[in-house]
């Protein structure tokens, strides 16, 4: 550990750039703290409330490192709906009170909350979200303000409202929409752009500054008054006096009814969701690796909301958008998050009424082009590539929360993922009889490696993952996983979308993440996230590769092999070994062969036993072909394997002034003198100096494995090595 | 301790497809053992029967098997276990049941009743043949118990008396041991210390314990010690099978209550799908 003076002075260093990116990140924050409020139809000045309580609360007691504080989008739909419906003072106390039901998830250790919700319904939650967003701001966008009842009807008055704006002939209007249309292209070409100056100020400032500009322009430039209509201009934003002198006093009275705390429970789950999913992400994100501690987090920011709430602002989530921008302008800490929120004040007590020089659809454009994103085609067409299921379970969440509402929506997303679960696999029981069972095993494999071992059995779906999650969360990054679906009859989406996720994380942190056993499995689509599910019968062609095996097809590449993953049902080149005596080879697959087939590697199933008794073992060797012949023998450590029966009845052959050697090895054979020729100092020092490995010598031809599993590609390629020096100490004899 | 803990071994016969396959195991072990095997059939005592049992062991003959058949009439349930009290039996050896399609083993509804109730120590098969199947690998418990000793010391026994090659000791540790919660880097590194410092203590208690068995016993065998942190006795039989183990050796619980059973814990575990063949040791 490093000792705290290093790390204060580690904390000034990096408080310039930290401070810098505070500032770029309130640049956005700013923007997009108006628009969320209005779009929640909150007084604009709640967002930037949020966004400085959060700021301060969360960057002193928060437990995520690069993570920005402040109002969320995903709360604009239950905001809206708590708003209309509770009236603007009784919404204050429901994000108080969401804000202490945040708080006990943090104490209760609740932060795996958001595993339980399958990654499409999140998916179409989320789209459904960016929907209501998009559809009601759309409008104001092209000034031309509506009120609906229900939000499907904003939609599909979008295109009436484009109409319309064709044909504005109020000059008012016509400038007040084309502040819209001018700002919603340049939220849409900004990324598109790659210009370092322009760059420097993010999207949503550049609409700010520009449009402040303009109105100065007609002001002092033209000495007019701004062309865009009165009514499509930001209103009342308070100076800071008045915002101290605004502040609501609570009101306990109405707190009794179905509605509210339904809006309590709505804004504590979304918020939470949106929360811990940003986290997640923006770990990921974090160039100094650390890790989360999320229910640390969910703790300050259910602080943030309560402090939020009493001073008139909005709900308080950790946001994605805003924390990657932070990410990229070298934030290291969580000072940045601070300082963000600083700007903001200072923004808000030097510049209120240059704020109210923004015409509104330049506003609600930033909201329509985020509601867009987490709407966007782009979303479909990755589902859909996953798998027609998911989108299914998308279009139900969609749906439902569009018509009824996000509750109602996100548990109809989980109720559709499990039934669509339970018809895929024609089994109700399997899901049923194993929810409640520990069905994950983890423990360090006692070898040299040392690396984690993790099986899984039954099924693992987003029902269960939390307990495969816990476990895997105890390793730290920089280790070796191991991960076995061979006993798991289903992997369902949500899981293989995390188990990448985790891949990622470990290869970014110096760690080998395999998840292996999933080869067996099959898959509608041949997207590697899509569900996985054991055959009976296995398929002989296959239409889609695991990770394992598209990283075989790389290996091969590499390497120059050619990689095939059929099953070879021809193995005659392995019977004349010792080990396959007393066992049946069912085939050979994932095979990876040189030009000539001196050198190949191919994961084997065999089997032991018969009927009954009969045990089904996979794995993965290295076949090398010899051009003399050398001695047949069998080599092999002490208890290595699991079983060894097939070598019963040979002796030990001890190599003379090698004690070390024959201390350590088992060294089989029929013909003593021939073995004992051949094991020459080379070759004993060779095996001596480097790790364990079955080997075994039918002649003409080297077999060696590891383990009685299949191997993850770190192994593979330790194998190769070992195989490859192997032959040249053996041709070198 | 004598280590001779099983003096007689009883099973249950019903004339059904698997008898062979399961009179062959439980004569096979009486061989091994060196102890009276017992033969409990529920139902009348008929010729047909007794010839066919006769037939049946016929090829134990030579091996000095000292064999009794018991014939009573009532509740499978109530006779195996009155009998197994009246005979003395040390070892009821029971059949498992598997279940089809994923060639999954369960404890059938007498079995797991009498596994229950039984005061003897209970050898559950899944697979009984009637070519012997070696028994080369054994994973025993070694839970923080005090029978664990008796459980361990047996353990080595009957690896001994079957020739088994390698004893695996499982370690179960459970996870409220590990007094801080996984949050961050900091508090996931001194978990990871807590750990490794739980594990030393564990498997220096499990050295202790194989120091007070006759090196007879211990020497030529491969021991194994591998500690586990998840839920106490699901992990053990979950690494039983994927080590591939040949016979699990348990503790027999200490008390099943109604509970117990809504909230399988433990041996429930084990007896909801049994890994391998499973010992309960009493």
């Amino acid at each position: 550990m490093s000792p705290k003076k290093n790390n204060i002075k580690g904390f000034f260093k990096a408080l310039p750039k930290n401070i810098f990116s505070g500032f770029v990140v309130s640049l956005i924050a700013l923007p997009l703290g108006l628009g969320l409020a209005m779009a929640s139809d909150a007084p604009p000045i709640a967002g930037i409330i949020a966004a400085i309580v959060g700021g301060i609360v969360v960057s002193i007691l928060g437990g995520s490192h690069v993570t920005i504080a402040g109002p969320g989008n995903g709360l604009v739909g239950v905001l809206l709906i708590a708003i209309s419906t509770l009236g603007i003072e009784n919404a204050y106390v429901a994000i108080i009170f969401s804000g202490v039901l945040l708080m006990s998830l943090g104490f209760f250790r609740m932060g795996t909350l958001a595993d339980f919700f399958p990654s499409s319904a999140i998916q179409g939650m989320l789209a459904a979200i960016g929907l209501i967003i998009l559809g009601k701001q759309f409008h104001i966008m092209l000034a031309h303000k509506i009120q609906r009842e229900d939000t499907v009807d904003y939609l599909f008055e979008i295109p009436f409202s484009i109409n319309d704006a064709i044909h504005y002939e109020n000059k008012g209007l016509i400038f007040a929409a084309l502040a819209g249309v001018i700002s919603l292209a340049i939220m849409l070409f900004y990324s598109k752009i790659r210009n370092k100056y322009l760059q420097l100020i993010p999207a949503p400032m550049w609409i700010v500054i520009l449009s402040i500009g303009f109105s100065y322009y007609f002001e002092l430039g033209l000495h007019q008054s701004n062309p865009i209509s009165k009514e499509y201009m930001i209103s009342g934003i308070p100076s800071i006096q008045n915002i101290i002198a605004d502040i609501p006093v609570p009101n306990f009275n109405n707190i009794w009814t179905l509605s509210f705390w339904g809006s309590v429970l709505a804004l504590t789950l979304i918020s939470g969701i949106e929360s811990l999913l940003s986290i997640k992400a923006v770990d990921k994100l974090d160039p100094e690796k650390r890790r989360s501690n999320v229910n640390k987090d969910l703790k300050a920011l259910g602080l943030a909301t309560v402090g939020s709430g009493f001073l008139g602002g909005l709900n308080v989530v950790t946001v994605i958008a805003r924390s990657s921008v932070n990410v990229n302008n070298g934030a290291s800490n969580r000072s940045s998050n601070f300082f963000h929120a600083i700007f903001l004040v200072l923004f808000i007590v030097l510049f209120s009424t240059q704020l109210t020089r923004i015409p509104l659809p330049a506003l609600m454009a930033i909201l329509v082009y985020t509601g867009y994103k987490l709407a966007s085609p782009s979303v479909i067409t990755k589902i859909f590539s996953i798998g027609k299921e998911q989108l299914i379970i998308f279009f139900v969440t969609l749906i439902i929360t569009l018509k009824i509402g996000l509750i109602t929506g996100i548990i109809a997303g989980v109720i559709a993922t499990l039934i669509i679960h339970i018809v895929i696999n024609k089994s109700f029981g399997l899901f049923f009889r194993n929810l409640l069972k520990p069905n994950v095993l983890m423990f360090k494999e006692e070898t040299n490696e040392n690396s984690f071992y993790v099986s899984v059995k039954h099924f693992c779906s987003f029902l269960n993952y939390y307990r495969l999650k816990k476990q895997l969360d105890a390793v730290p990054e920089n280790e070796d996983v191991i991960v076995d679906f061979s006993m798991c009859e289903f992997v369902d989406h949500t899981v293989m979308e995390n188990m990448n996720s985790y891949q990622e994380l470990f290869n970014k942190r110096g760690g080998h993440f395999d998840v292996i056993g999933l080869d067996m499995h099959d898959t509608d689509s041949k997207h590697p996230f899509a569900l996985r599910r054991m055959l009976p019968v296995p398929k002989i062609i296959k239409n889609n590769l695991t990770r394992r095996q598209t990283n075989m097809e790389i290996l091969a590449e590499d390497y120059n092999f050619n990689y095939s993953s059929k099953k070879e049902k021809n193995v005659s080149f392995l019977n004349n070994f010792l080990f396959f005596n007393t066992k049946n080879i069912n085939h050979i697959y994932n095979k990876l062969s040189h030009k000539d087939d001196a050198i190949c590697f191919f994961d084997i199933e065999f089997s032991e036993g018969e009927f009954i008794a009969k045990e089904v073992v996979r794995s993965t060797m290295l076949h090398i072909e010899l051009k003399h012949n050398i001695p047949e023998f069998t080599l092999d450590k002490e208890g290595f394997l699991e079983k060894v029966s097939a070598l019963a009845g040979f002796k030990d052959i001890d190599i003379e002034n090698h004690d070390d050697f024959s201390d350590r090895f088992h060294l089989l054979g029929d013909n003593k003198s021939e073995i004992s020729n051949f094991f020459n100092d080379n070759v004993t020092h060779f095996f001596e100096s480097n790790p364990y490995y079955h080997v075994e010598s039918s002649g003409k031809a080297i077999l060696i494995f590891g383990k009685e599993r299949l191997a993850s590609l770190k192994e593979i390629k330790a194998l190769f090595d070992f195989g490859k020096r192997l032959k040249e100490v053996i041709t070198s004899n | 301790m004598s280590l001779q803990p099983f003096k007689s071994i009883g099973i249950g016969v019903a004339f059904s497809p698997n008898l062979k396959a399961n009179l062959f195991e439980a004569a096979r072990l009486s061989v091994f053992f060196k102890s009276k095997l017992i033969l409990i059939h529920v139902g009348e005592a008929t010729n047909d029967k007794a010839k066919m049992l006769e037939v049946y062991l016929k090829p134990f003959e030579n091996d000095n098997l000292n064999l009794e058949v018991v014939y009573k009439q009532g509740n499978p349930v109530d006779v195996i276990l009155s009998t197994c009290q009246e005979k003395n039996v040390d070892l009821l050896v029971l059949g498992a049941v598997q279940r089809e399609r994923f060639l999954k083993y369960y404890v059938g509804s007498i079995a797991r009743k009498i596994t229950r109730q039984a005061k003897c120590s209970i050898l559950l098969l899944i697979k009984p043949t009637i070519e012997r199947v070696p028994c080369e690998h054994i994973v025993v418990n070694g839970l923080k118990d005090p029978k664990t000793e008796q459980t361990i010391k047996a353990a080595f026994y009957v690896a001994k008396k079957l020739n088994s090659e390698k004893i695996t000791i499982v370690e179960e540790i459970k996870q409220d041991q590990i007094s801080v919660k996984v949050d961050d880097d900091k508090s996931l590194r001194r978990a990871n210390i807590i750990k490794e410092r739980i594990k030393l203590r564990e498997n220096s208690r499990i050295k202790e314990i194989i120091s007070h068995i006759p090196k007879t016993y211990t020497k030529d065998k491969i021991i194994k010690l591998q500690p586990i942190f998840g839920k106490k006795g699901y992990s053990i039989g979950h690494y039983a099978q994927i080590s591939r183990a040949d016979l699990l050796v348990m503790n027999a619980p200490s008390k099943m209550t109604f509970w117990d059973r809504l909230f399988p814990h433990d041996i429930e575990h084990i007896l909801t799908e049994l890994p391998t063949d499973v010992l309960i040791l009493q």
